[in-house]
């Protein structure tokens, strides 16, 4: 698939009032990570990955992708609904009673596009290493891309798999961490500081790479560029640059809109500041 | 009455391995992965075998279900190894995510389940895994009586779409099921039909009960013995049929008496036919080091005890 870096930056808006719309309809979820991401997932579903909105679990042939931090989940579904895997109109029941669109994302309610449960953290990078094993197994040539927080790296398991992963050269794997430096109590650097996490992935042997998650041309690049370096005999791993918030000003860099909805007066202040281009749901 | 007799002793774990290694040679889609314990969950011949379809991830049990959990897209069937510890209570919150509510065809083989693994004590003797394990939904739940019933159970359990919990452990037993058995998941075996008193085991104190109703019929007790190999789903016709016929029950495991198989047949016969019943189960505590025939007498689970439980539920009924 070729898509202009002008017409990504048109879906992004539209994926961010999904995410604003989702969450202030149902009065909860998580709208900071998921505007921060939301360049990334639509880089992904509308230019670097392949992929068949007939979705089928196995995937074969297909890149696949798995969401650790599951909490950005609206993001997630709107990107899904918007790339075709499921009416744009089911958005509106995302955490309302016997919907498909979970709090967190699900397999058990056969939501298209969802390949595992996530919501506890720290537990992709495994379930993405297993795929990618698979894959090489079935010598099918799709890559695995995976999205995980950074605060979300305070799981040990995360560093269980770091530790697999070059080891056993999956080199069809193509981690992305977002960068946003915020968590629920606060800043990284004050909750438990991550520290130097180039330093720390190549020190466990992953092929790392830096990107401005907000800045479509240089995501794009960097993850075309992470595609021509799979089947190196590394894993790699991009450190994405994201503003947790990002498209709404009164969101922007704050760990403060983390995990609330906006009322209706911030609901219509975001929606003057985000250009709707494919219509709303 | 019928007679068991035995040639030899062997682990079930060491059925487990013959299992898994012929189930892979069934099927090209099985994989096995383990968490540095190869030889203790005799998966060496697989992994000899299949070098490309193994996967030794190290000491890192939450890694190891996470990279099942994801092999399973794109068509593997992957059975994790390590003890049964380390297969549940150290990784229950990955096996709730991303294999149970994900609904992944992923087993679970866990071996040294009890306090028989012996000497090395109650860091390593859990007796909550079945409890872990039946609580989530949707997984299937398994603890074989020998060395032929576990080979068996392996195969059966490759072949049945869905997550499964298999227990096994490290004792040499009896080896008294025949080798070329059909094992039928949630079926319940029976073992000696009786009509005094209802006797249900799991696991290899389905021998401790077969040696208890010897005894038992020595003293004119005629008892029913089952051997409950899938704790989930209960075959709750079996245990019912019989209690129909016999008034009062003993149940039998190695676990602790919260949680376990003695557990789910009370709560089956409270809402069905209240029955007196009596456990044979670890008394809600840890274990401790010692050899694995001590340990089954000191914590009560040997025959002598199913005896005299028996005793004291047929005078309640």
């Amino acid at each position: 698939m070729t898509t202009e870096i002008s017409d990504l930056e048109k879906m992004a808006s539209q994926v961010r009032r999904d995410i604003i719309k989702m969450v202030y309809e149902c009065q909860s979820g998580h709208p900071g990570g998921s505007l921060g991401c939301a360049d990334y997932l639509v880089a992904l579903y509308f230019r670097v990955m392949k992929h068949n909105p007939e979705f089928n679990m196995d995937g074969a042939g297909e890149d696949l992708f798995f969401l650790s931090n599951g909490h950005i989940s609206p993001v997630f579904y709107s990107v899904l609904a918007r790339a075709g895997y499921f009416d744009v109109a089911e958005l509106k029941t995302f955490r309302k009673l016997n919907s498909r669109l979970q709090g967190h994302p699900t397999t058990h309610e056969h939501l298209p596009g969802i390949r595992i449960a996530s919501g506890s953290l720290g537990q992709g990078m495994s379930v993405a290493i297993g795929a990618a094993l698979t894959k090489k197994i079935n010598k099918d040539n799709g890559i695995v891309f995976s999205l995980h927080g950074d605060g979300e790296l305070q799981e040990g398991q995360n560093w269980e798999a770091a530790m697999f992963a070059p080891f056993n050269k999956v080199d069809n794997l193509i981690c992305t961490v977002d960068v946003n430096g915020q968590q629920i109590d606060g800043p990284t650097s004050k909750v438990l500081d991550l520290m130097n996490l180039e330093a720390k992935f190549l020190a466990f042997g992953w092929d790392v790479m830096h990107t401005d998650g907000n800045n479509m041309k240089e995501l794009v690049a960097t993850l075309e560029e992470a595609k021509s370096k799979t089947g190196n005999g590394k894993p790699i791993m991009i450190l994405m640059k994201t503003e947790m918030g990002k498209g709404v000003d009164f969101m922007e860099g704050s760990h403060k809109w983390h995990g609330i909805a906006p009322n209706a007066e911030q609901l219509a202040e975001a929606f003057t500041q985000l250009e709707e281009t494919f219509g709303d749901f | 009455m019928k007679k068991y007799t035995y040639t030899e002793k062997k682990d079930t774990r060491s059925g487990f391995g013959a299992g898994l290694l012929e189930a892979g040679r069934k099927n090209e889609n099985i994989v096995a992965l383990c968490a540095d314990l190869i030889g203790s969950l005799k998966m060496g011949d697989f992994q000899k075998e299949f070098p490309d379809r193994f996967v030794q991830v190290g000491i890192a049990e939450a890694n190891m279900i996470g990279i099942a959990a994801g092999m399973t897209i794109g068509g593997k069937i992957p059975f994790t190894g390590t003890f049964a510890n380390f297969s549940t209570g150290r990784v229950y919150d990955q096996i709730r995510q991303s294999v149970a509510y994900s609904d992944k065809n992923v087993k679970i083989c866990a071996s040294h389940a009890g306090l028989t693994l012996g000497e090395d004590g109650a860091t390593h003797q859990i007796l909550e895994d079945i409890g872990m394990m039946k609580m989530l939904p949707g997984m299937t739940v398994i603890n074989p009586c020998d060395y032929n019933q576990t080979k068996a159970a392996t195969l059966a359990i490759a072949e049945h779409e869905g997550p499964v919990y298999l227990r096994f452990g490290r004792p040499v037993i009896p080896v008294f099921t025949p080798a070329d058995q059909k094992f039928e998941i949630g079926k319940a075996w029976m073992v000696n039909e009786g009509t005094d008193v209802t006797i249900i085991a799991t696991g290899h104190l389905v021998w401790e009960a077969i040696l208890a109703g010897e005894k038992l019929a020595e003293e004119g007790i005629n008892a029913e013995i089952i051997n409950i190999h899938t704790i989930k789903p209960l075959d709750e016709e079996a245990i019912l049929n019989s209690v129909k016929k016999t008034g009062c029950i003993v149940t039998c495991e190695e676990h602790n008496r919260y949680g376990g198989l003695g557990e789910s047949v009370a709560q089956l016969l409270a809402t069905q036919l209240p029955t007196p019943q009596e456990f044979i189960a670890v008394n809600d505590t840890f274990g401790e080091s010692g050899t694995p025939a001590d340990l089954m007498k000191k914590y009560g689970l040997d025959s002598s005890n199913i005896i005299e439980a028996t005793k004291k539920v047929m005078k309640r009924k």
